[in-house]
């Protein structure tokens, strides 16, 4: 369906954690008993970073937490919001669960589609969109429900849609 | 009913802990830790009949009394299951945003209930918002001593630590949050051994949703015998959330005694207040995606508690319903619904990684009007070679609902579906 996650792709570069996100992983492993229970806030840690997961960030993760790297590829395919791959700067997320469907969703869907010229996955050449399907955010009493990046924006339609993307687009 | 879960939900600065104290807050805590055991926490939850808000309606004091006497040596963990997933649930999103340190007190007289010292939060991912508010309401309980190393003066140490989900509706499995906690794919695993034996870095573990955790701080508070009252019968107790969606002219949570028949939450006044434009109910989802379907006539005397969706065949779940108007296209919704499933099969048992992603594929052709008349009891075949057993979890038993009630009760709509797609003259009835 509609996630960045199929594959680790590489970033051409090594990943060193700043500083700060450094510090910020050690505060993590002090809340859990075992290393590996560190992996999916660690895991927020380096896609806080750099915004995705390349597979050399994925290395140094598995570096730091003492863990395989095909563990640490593991766990990266099976979650959905780890961005395998560069996003925009604003993630687009539409519902498409059953209250959000029959409540429209569809329409948001393709007129996202139309409107940014993109599919599903598919992120805007000049970098300021990536629009995906999420499944039940839990908005379903404001359906069509949707989120960007971390914000909800619910309930939606096509007009709300259009002043929100006008809003994104003179932003970035 | 007075609101008893939801008496905060939308006052002014209703996160902040000053009005939680000032509305009695952590009262239930303190009287927890500092006038009655462990075990006395425990019988007053067993004796208030609480079953579980998640979706199973286990009973939430039994579940704490799985635990071994003797643990070895090892610590004891509770997990707050805050993953909320089931697609048409909207409750502990509610919870947590509107009124966070009622399930952060929740949490805490629970743990000391169990004799836990590191509690977790569980919260699925896409709940932004969600974790940051619980962040900061735990930095203010820890702040006044409510958490930490002695609560209240009482020398027993709880911490509480949300820890964010990625994205997996699997992981609202115990198990697989189990799992997912432990830094894995959430893949759930085989019981024996019940998480209470043997869970979390392999120690007793008790997994409890946010709403059952939130009503302990009540039971604490107001006691068992108060709590029993409320609700229909004495194995359906307590003030129940419900998350009404669909083609209603009010959608929202609504908080009611458990019980509450189904008839009333669509169209009473002080809920759903009946179906937008006036239209016929076609079908309800009593429960969440996993929840068998009802027809407008199951309605008509459908109490929404544990035992009496079961009667209808179906499940309250996690009460998340969601209503269909007689416009649904059924065969449409079944599809969406198939869909969810398919991209969520964590993929560990062949007739679950096999069988959902084909009842999407053949449901996707009949919506489109590509069907075969054989198609229909295909799906029923498949669906009878996934579940009852065959697979470690339930998913597969949940994937399975949806398509056996809308076949079972619209197959109608089904057949019209392949019949008019096969033939010219009703081209444009494809969805």
């Amino acid at each position: 369906m509609s996630h960045l996650r199929y594959s680790l792709t590489s970033a051409g570069e090594p990943a060193v954690f700043p500083p700060d996100a450094l510090k910020k992983i050690d505060a993590i492993l002090a809340l859990y008993p075992t290393k590996q229970a560190a992996l999916l806030p660690v895991l927020w840690v380096a896609q806080e970073t750099w915004g995705w997961i390349s597979r050399e960030a994925a290395e140094e993760v598995a570096r730091i937490l003492e863990l395989s790297p095909a563990h640490v590829d593991g766990v990266l395919t099976f979650y959905t919001m780890y961005h395998l791959r560069p996003v925009g700067r604003h993630v687009l997320q539409i519902c498409t669960s059953i209250s959000c469907h029959i409540g429209g969703a569809g329409k948001l869907l393709d007129h996202c589609r139309k409107r940014l010229g993109i599919g599903l996955e598919e992120t805007t050449p000049d970098g300021k969109f990536t629009l995906l399907e999420v499944e039940c955010i839990a908005g379903c009493d404001r359906a069509p429900s949707m989120q960007v990046n971390d914000a909800y924006h619910e309930p939606m339609d096509v007009a709300k849609l259009d002043a929100l993307l006008d809003r994104l687009s003179r932003e970035a | 009913m007075e609101p008893v879960l939801t008496a905060r939900v939308g006052k002014r600065d209703s996160r902040s802990i000053e009005t939680y104290l000032a509305d009695g807050g952590y009262a239930a805590l303190r009287k927890a830790v500092t006038t009655m055991t462990p075990e006395q926490v425990t019988e007053e939850v067993k004796k208030s009949g609480l079953r579980g808000r998640g979706g199973a309606g286990f009973p939430c004091g039994m579940k704490w009394g799985y635990i071994p006497k003797d643990t070895g040596g090892k610590p004891i963990y509770l997990l707050c299951n805050a993953d909320e997933s089931e697609p048409g649930t909207f409750k502990d999103r509610l919870l947590m945003e509107e009124d966070p340190h009622q399930v952060i007190e929740g949490v805490a007289v629970s743990a000391y209930a169990i004799k836990c010292q590191l509690a977790y939060i569980y919260i699925r991912g896409e709940f932004w918002d969600g974790a940051r508010i619980l962040d900061a309401a735990i930095a203010e309980a820890k702040a006044k001593g409510f958490l930490g190393k002695n609560v209240m003066g009482s020398g027993r140490e709880i911490e509480i630590v949300v820890h964010r989900g990625a994205g997996a509706y699997i992981c609202g499995e115990e198990t697989g949050l189990i799992e997912s906690l432990e830094g894995k794919r959430g893949q759930p695993r085989i019981k024996p051994p019940f998480p209470a034996v043997y869970g979390v870095f392999g120690c007793p573990t008790i997994v409890n949703n946010v709403e059952t955790l939130a009503c302990v701080v009540h039971i604490v508070n107001r006691g068992a015998e108060w709590f029993s009252k409320i609700g229909r019968n004495e194995k359906n107790t307590g003030p129940k959330l419900y998350c009404l969606s669909g083609h209603v002219n009010r959608p929202g949570v609504y908080e009611a005694p458990m019980g509450l028949p189904l008839k009333e939450l669509i169209f009473g006044d002080a809920y759903g207040q009946g179906m937008k434009g006036g239209k016929k109910v076609k079908a309800v989802i009593p429960g969440g995606a996993s929840a068998a379907m009802l027809t407008a006539a199951d309605i008509e005397d459908c109490p929404l508690d544990f035992d009496g969706v079961a009667a209808k065949g179906s499940m309250l779940g996690s009460a998340a319903i969601v209503v269909m108007n007689e416009d649904t296209d059924i065969v449409d919704a079944a599809t969406n619904l198939a869909k969810f499933f398919a991209h969520e099969s964590c993929g560990q048992c062949t007739p679950c990684r096999e069988g959902v992603p084909w009842l999407y594929k053949v449901l996707l052709r009949i919506n489109a009007g590509e069907g075969r008349e054989e198609d229909i009891d295909l799906l029923l075949r498949i669906s009878n070679q996934m579940a009852n057993g065959m697979t470690i979890c339930v998913f597969a038993d949940a994937a399975i609902a949806p398509v056996l009630s809308s076949i079972g009760k619209f197959r109608d709509e089904f057949v019209a579906r392949v019949r008019a797609g096969r033939a010219p003259a009703a081209a444009g009835v494809s969805a």
